[in-house]
């Protein structure tokens, strides 16, 4: 009984060991993609990735068929969401510039990117997810894709006012 | 552009340049991943426990009181009407 068990997680160690090989780095490459950051420079996307892989692990014995890929994307992409909710208040609209191909876009609109066209995750699935409507999801993808392909020119840095001469 | 090619053209902007998985990246996902395993395996069963505990007092408490033995009634029901 006791072998039975150590050969049992001896098995989901292995399995688990080789899922995480196989999925890390796409999965770490869509989460420095949803926080923006540069690949060499990402310790929010590392804490994200191992965060929900963590979960995954948890609850390994009890996934019933589901796909573990599937499992974690989704846990990163819900604790993405959360934690842009709380560090902005709302998920929506704040720009923030830094690195990254995404570093123009708001949060939800490189949650909706990676998931969608990164990811290749359906409009539904993606609404779902996150409680929008598979409209909703199509006309923010649209913009994203939009400002992405061609960036609104940025604000002009403030211009120190020319001092004025002395007469 | 229509729009499926601008979609396949965010997607070549997407793919650029993976970042490389950190070595510790596993022994660090199998230490919290233990560790929610260890603290479930604990939540449960401090909940048998509480339950156990609960069904044990009440057990107990029912066997001392037996509050399904009517007592003998001490008053008659008046008679009238002979």
């Amino acid at each position: 009984m006791r072998e039975r068990h150590a050969s049992q997680e001896a098995r989901r160690a292995r399995d688990f060991e080789a899922f995480v090989a196989g999925a890390a780095g796409r999965l770490l490459h869509a989460a420095t993609l949803l926080t923006a950051e540069t690949p060499d420079d990402n310790p929010r996307a590392r804490r994200l990735l191992t965060l929900a892989l963590a979960e995954t692990y948890a609850s390994w014995d009890r996934l019933r068929g589901d796909d573990p890929y599937d499992r974690t994307r989704q846990q990163v992409a819900t604790r993405f969401a959360r934690e842009a909710w709380h560090r902005h208040g709302t998920f929506g609209r704040q720009r923030r510039d830094r690195g990254g191909v995404l570093a123009g876009l708001s949060p939800r609109e490189r949650l909706m990117l990676v998931l969608r066209l990164y990811e290749g995750v359906t409009e539904e699935q993606t609404g779902a997810l996150l409680g929008l409507s598979t409209e909703r999801v199509r006309a923010i993808c649209t913009r994203a894709v939009a400002t992405l392909l061609h960036p609104p020119p940025r604000p002009a840095p403030a211009v120190p006012v020319a001092k004025v001469a002395p007469s | 552009m229509n729009l499926r090619e601008r979609e396949a053209a965010v997607r070549r902007m997407l793919e650029r340049t993976p970042p490389p998985v950190p070595p510790d990246l596993y022994p660090e996902v199998l230490r919290r991943g233990t560790r929610i395993l260890r603290r479930r395996t604990a939540a449960r069963r401090l909940l048998w426990l509480t339950l156990l505990a609960a069904a044990l007092a009440f057990a107990i408490w029912a066997s001392l009181t037996r509050p399904w033995a009517e007592l003998p009634s001490t008053t008659t029901p008046p008679i009238n009407g002979w």
